[in-house]
């Protein structure tokens, strides 16, 4: 598999990692409710201490962070490109074929 | 003394007759031509018995001219460099070659394992499943080790492979994939019109078929034509020839495998030079070009040396100027086959009959074989082979069922053509069947691959051609590249006249598969048992699973399956071809990593100084760090270690810490970044402070530890354990861009950029005075615990910090990488006078265990931060990464493990890492069991050997008795629990 890296063109498979679900980036994070997008942690909950929530929400929020869908098709998955630029990206791509659909910096869909 | 070579030709040919290369088979000394295979100089000296068949031990010969023989394989070279199931066919012949048969005692003439040829009739399909069902215990004890004996053709030579193996990427435009007629028109079209093109071909010679057929091509010669073409693209400057190259995988993203034999055809390789490379070419588009492969047809004997592939018999002819055989039967149903008749009767052989099992054909045909003098039976059969070691008689019959022995030393057989269509599948496209040539042809393709020529089961060479060019003008344009691709080669579009002869059941000793020896008796006996889908038949009777994988005899084995089924062919399918296509060497996938080399090694800037002072050292990671510093005398390491920690604890001691990750965080939100990441607070950190701070994954547990300095408002400098640096990297990275892409900060990773020391023990002040003079105040009240500063030492820039991980007055200085050599001399020269020594991770080690600092063995993933006693750093003010989830009530459990230390009650008493914790008088079980010892350590500072230790509810258990117990070494000693800080409990030393 080669990926495009916005950087650095495309690459091997090999420079990259892979992380998971681009969905569940930060749902564990401390005001991230299940299913919060990426960046959802970053304001709230500032006060809150460990624990304060209600269990039903810290029982939800483990789920989001243990439990991924497996689609076999279409799915936007985290991949770093540690032996490249470090550059975060997201890319959308069939589980079943390995087809990309569309490589972009996880920085920029994250806003 | 060689032999002459009987069976060669005086003028016919592409061997160089100049250039005679000496070879052994079995021990005998032959000679060859430069040019040559194994297979075509064996034949050139009248060998025609090489090897003894798999399970019935039978007589085997060259069958093919190519990398799909199922029968010539050989072990090649000796000693440990012998490579076994080498195919003769494909072993390009070199000087002092030497080969051996496979799978006969004591002689190949002579096999005594030819008796399994008796039992025949027991070792039919599903024997092992049958016979060795009982008594069970003699499964383990008696089958498995005479099966296991029995079992396998060649033998490897068990000795480590000398040769070295090497990777490499390559990128195209367009890669083509075979250099017969179809690939080379591909590539020079692509190659014209400006393409970068890679062209690979298994083969040693460029031009596959064209160098083995005596057609013509744009009115020359073919194999004339095949070099011209060569010639020309060897002068484009966009066009990489690969030959010796095979092809192997089709994978994602037009990536392609590939294995290059850059030195099998040299007695060893040149020094410097791979024995093989394994290439990954990333490619835009693809041709295959791959040809075809003629199909056997099955009838009684056909397993006998002397019967071989018609178009295996004109590359012989043709190409390596070799007679296969000189009075000779063709056996054919194709028209395509008759050929073989013209061009070995050409070349003086004897043509003895045609057997044409189709009632009628191009009368042309007829004629030209007529005048040859052969016998033509239309509508005929072999009924039988004769010889016990090579074929000396067929027996024909004719349409009307009359039988007639002849004379013979080569029968030929065509069946048709199976296109090597198997890297159209590797990604999960599945064959289509094909009326019109009686084969499976390319179904669905790979992204960007178009397939052309026999490949594509397009058997006449003009149309080969055309279509070569075609998909290498359109691979062209579709890269955007517009220069003129010339005009296509022309040839004739002589068809090659096939028509379906599939095998029938009621043949005896009729092999389908003559590798794994699978006949039409065993076909039919699993369509008996019920073994019917072609997946099933495959695992019952072994069909396609020798290491040809199935390439001649699959089809015909389906087929026949089909008959039995009253099913069409396409409706009972094929089995799945999955890469490698052809067999690859393990070296050549593992390349340099292998041994010590299998992962880097990283030395740090200090390792020449450590290794001149006597370190042994010892694998961190990817790194190599002195372990220990022996001096003479020293009775063991423990010896060692305790004096290093001496040293330390009443001198100076300074040890290389450059191994320590590094990562330089730097812009207005660095701070603010630093308190979402740590679970202590960081934006309010003084400028020239530095704070220790640990840091959880988002699942609460601890992810690391380490300092982080302030050395600017907006710089901080953060360091990590050693085996994390990589995994903190990535995650502050992921951080920064995933989770708070507004902050602005930035990133880098800056291990490598700095040598740092470690300078630790009461007299590291006056070390430092000494060293750095007036360059630096490093009193305590200029740098008093936790500073940190920078400055420049006669020119080099200096990071000064005062840390301690050994508890002791301690500093950590870096420079550049470029002068981390020359500080440690400095430091070591400077210290002299002081009784300073260099002390290394064994002792790094005890100390800290001393200290009650947790590393590693306490940081596993499993403990969270109030395990380890470091619940108090974490803040309740502000958002980290991991502190939602840290408070789940099973993260703060109160019977959780946590951090204790442990004292033998007795002080002789010694400790061991992975020892379990129990109660005086408990049994050693699961369900007893109340933690485990981390760290032990001898402490030269106590006396005693000392533990760290994980303890259920232990800061409650302090003062308890208990047992450490470790079942692997067998011991079982009384402990105290006691605090984890054994050396200085109220830090006075560390504020000296």
């Amino acid at each position: 598999m080669r990926i495009a890296c916005p950087f650095c063109g495309s690459r091997d498979l090999r420079e990259f990692s892979f992380l998971g679900d681009a969905g569940a980036a930060g749902a564990g994070l401390p005001g991230a409710g299940p299913g919060a997008g990426p960046g959802a942690g970053a304001e709230a909950g500032a006060d809150a201490g460990p624990g304060a929530g209600p269990d039903a929400d810290a029982g939800a929020r483990a789920e989001a962070v243990y439990l991924r869908d497996n689609p076999a098709g279409r799915h936007r998955g985290l991949w770093y490109h540690e032996a490249g630029c470090r550059s975060w990206l997201a890319v959308t791509r069939d589980t079943r074929t390995h087809a990309i659909f569309a490589v972009e910096l996880a920085r920029e869909g994250a806003r | 003394m060689r032999d002459v070579q009987s069976h060669r030709l005086d003028a016919a040919g592409l061997v160089d007759r100049a250039r005679p290369l000496g070879f052994r088979f079995d021990g005998r000394a032959y000679e060859g031509f430069l040019g040559d295979t194994l297979a075509s100089a064996l034949l050139a000296n009248g060998v025609r018995l090489v090897g003894r068949s798999f399970k019935y031990h039978r007589p085997r010969g060259i069958v093919t001219a190519g990398p799909e023989e199922p029968n010539a394989l050989v072990a090649l070279r000796e000693g440990a460099r012998r490579e076994p199931n080498s195919k003769a066919t494909a072993v390009e012949l070199f000087d002092g070659l030497s080969a051996r048969s496979q799978n006969r005692w004591p002689s190949l003439a002579f096999d005594a394992g030819a008796v399994n040829g008796l039992l025949a009739p027991l070792l039919v399909a599903g024997f092992y499943y049958k016979t060795f069902k009982w008594p069970s215990g003699f499964w383990e004890r008696v089958y498995e080790p005479a099966i296991r004996r029995a079992a396998g053709l060649g033998r490897s030579s068990g000795l480590p492979d000398p040769d070295s193996y090497e990777g490499a990427y390559a990128f195209c435009d367009l890669l083509v994939i075979g250099a017969g007629p179809a690939g080379l028109a591909a590539a020079l079209a692509a190659g014209r019109a400006g393409a970068r093109v890679i062209l690979c071909e298994e083969d040693f010679a460029l031009g596959g078929r064209l160098l083995c057929e005596r057609d013509a091509v744009d009115g020359r010669p073919a194999a004339a034509w095949a070099a011209r073409a060569v010639a020309e693209l060897a002068t484009l400057p966009g066009v990489t020839l690969m030959a010796r190259t095979a092809v192997f995988g089709a994978y994602d993203g037009g990536t392609f495998g590939a294995v290059e034999k850059v030195s099998d055809h040299l007695a060893v390789p040149d020094p410097g030079r791979p024995r093989q490379r394994l290439w990954r070419i990333a490619a835009r588009r693809s041709v295959l070009a791959a040809g075809a492969i003629e199909r056997p047809l099955v009838f009684p004997g056909n397993d006998r040396p002397g019967v071989m592939m018609a178009a295996a018999s004109r590359s012989y002819v043709n190409r390596f100027g070799v007679l296969p055989g000189r009075r000779v039967a063709v056996l054919t149903a194709t028209d395509d086959g008759w050929r073989a008749a013209f061009d070995l009767a050409e070349r003086g052989a004897r043509i003895e009959a045609v057997i044409d099992p189709r009632p009628a054909g191009p009368p042309a045909l007829e004629e030209r074989a007529r005048r040859l003098g052969a016998r033509l039976l239309r509508g005929g059969r072999v009924a039988g082979t004769h010889g016990r070691l090579g074929l000396t008689g067929v027996t024909v019959a004719a349409a009307g069922g009359r039988t007639e022995r002849l004379p013979v030393d080569l029968l030929v057989m065509s069946g048709g053509y199976n296109p090597n269509l198997a890297l159209t599948t590797h990604l999960g496209a599945r064959p289509a069947w094909s009326e019109e040539i009686a084969a499976f042809v390319p179904g669905g393709l790979p992204p960007g691959m178009s397939v052309a020529g026999a490949a594509r089961g397009t058997l006449s060479l003009g149309a080969a051609l055309r279509e070569g060019h075609a998909a290498g003008r359109e691979a062209a344009e579709a890269c955007g590249l517009g220069g003129c691709a010339g005009e296509a080669p022309r040839a004739d579009d002589e068809a090659a006249g096939l028509a379906a002869s599939w095998p029938v059941a009621g043949a005896r000793k009729a092999f389908v598969d003559f590798q794994h020896d699978v006949t039409v008796a065993d076909v039919a006996l699993a369509h008996r048992e019920g073994f019917r889908s072609v997946e099933l038949l495959k695992r019952y009777t072994t069909l396609g699973m020798a290491t040809d994988q199935g390439k001649l005899s699959n089809l015909n084995g389906h087929a026949l399956m089909a008959g039995l089924l009253g099913r069409p062919i396409p409706e009972v399918g094929t089995t799945a071809a999955r890469a490698p296509t052809v067999p690859v060497a393990i070296g050549a996938l593992a390349g340099h990593a292998r041994g010590r080399h299998f992962k880097p090694t990283r030395l740090t800037a200090g390792h020449a100084l450590a290794a001149e002072r006597g370190a042994t050292f010892v694998e961190a990671g990817q790194w190599l760090r002195p372990q220990w510093f022996a001096a003479p005398g020293e009775a063991d390491w423990l010896a060692t270690v305790t004096r290093e920690v001496r040293a330390v604890r009443e001198a100076v001691g300074i040890c290389d810490v450059s191994t320590l990750g590094k990562i330089d965080v730097q812009g207005p939100d660095a701070g603010a970044f630093l308190d979402r990441v740590y679970v202590n607070g960081f934006s309010g950190l003084p400028v020239g402070r530095a704070r220790y701070g640990v840091m959880l994954r988002e699942d609460g547990f601890v992810l690391d530890d380490g300092t982080a300095a302030r050395l600017a408002p907006d710089h901080f400098v953060v360091s990590t354990t050693t085996a994390n640096a990589a995994r903190v990297m990535k995650h502050l990275t992921y951080c920064a861009q995933v989770l708070w892409p507004e902050a602005d900060v930035q990133l880098a990773s800056v291990t490598e950029a700095w040598a740092q020391y470690a300078v630790a023990g009461p007299r590291a002040r006056r070390l430092l005075e000494a060293l750095l003079g007036a360059a630096a105040d490093v009193s305590d009240a200029a740098l008093p615990f936790m500073g940190a500063r920078e400055f420049e030492w006669a020119g080099v820039p200096v990071r000064l910090f005062r840390l301690s991980f050994s508890g002791e007055l301690a500093y950590e200085i870096a420079v550049p990488a470029a002068y981390g050599d020359a500080l440690g001399r400095a430091l070591l020269a400077a210290g002299a006078f002081l009784g300073v020594a260099p002390y290394g991770s064994e002792a790094l080690g005890v100390l800290r265990i001393e200290k009650g600092h947790v590393a590693g063995n306490e940081i596993s993933g499993t403990t969270t931060a109030g395990d380890l006693g470091l619940g108090r750093l974490m803040s309740r003010k502000k958002d980290f990464v991991g502190r939602a989830l840290a408070g789940r009530p099973g993260l703060v459990d109160p019977d959780r493990l946590r951090l204790v230390g442990l004292r033998p009650l007795d002080p002789a008493g010694r400790l061991s890492g992975g020892a379990h914790l129990l109660a005086p008088g408990a049994a050693a079980t699961t369900a007893n069991d109340l933690g485990y010892v981390t760290s032990a350590a001898f402490s030269p500072s106590l006396g005693r050997w000392i533990a760290l230790a994980l303890l259920r509810r232990g800061p409650e258990r302090i003062g308890e008795h208990l047992r450490a117990v470790d079942l692997l070494r067998g011991t079982d000693v009384p402990v105290e629990v006691c605090p984890p800080v054994f050396v200085d409990p109220e830090g006075v030393r560390l504020h000296a």
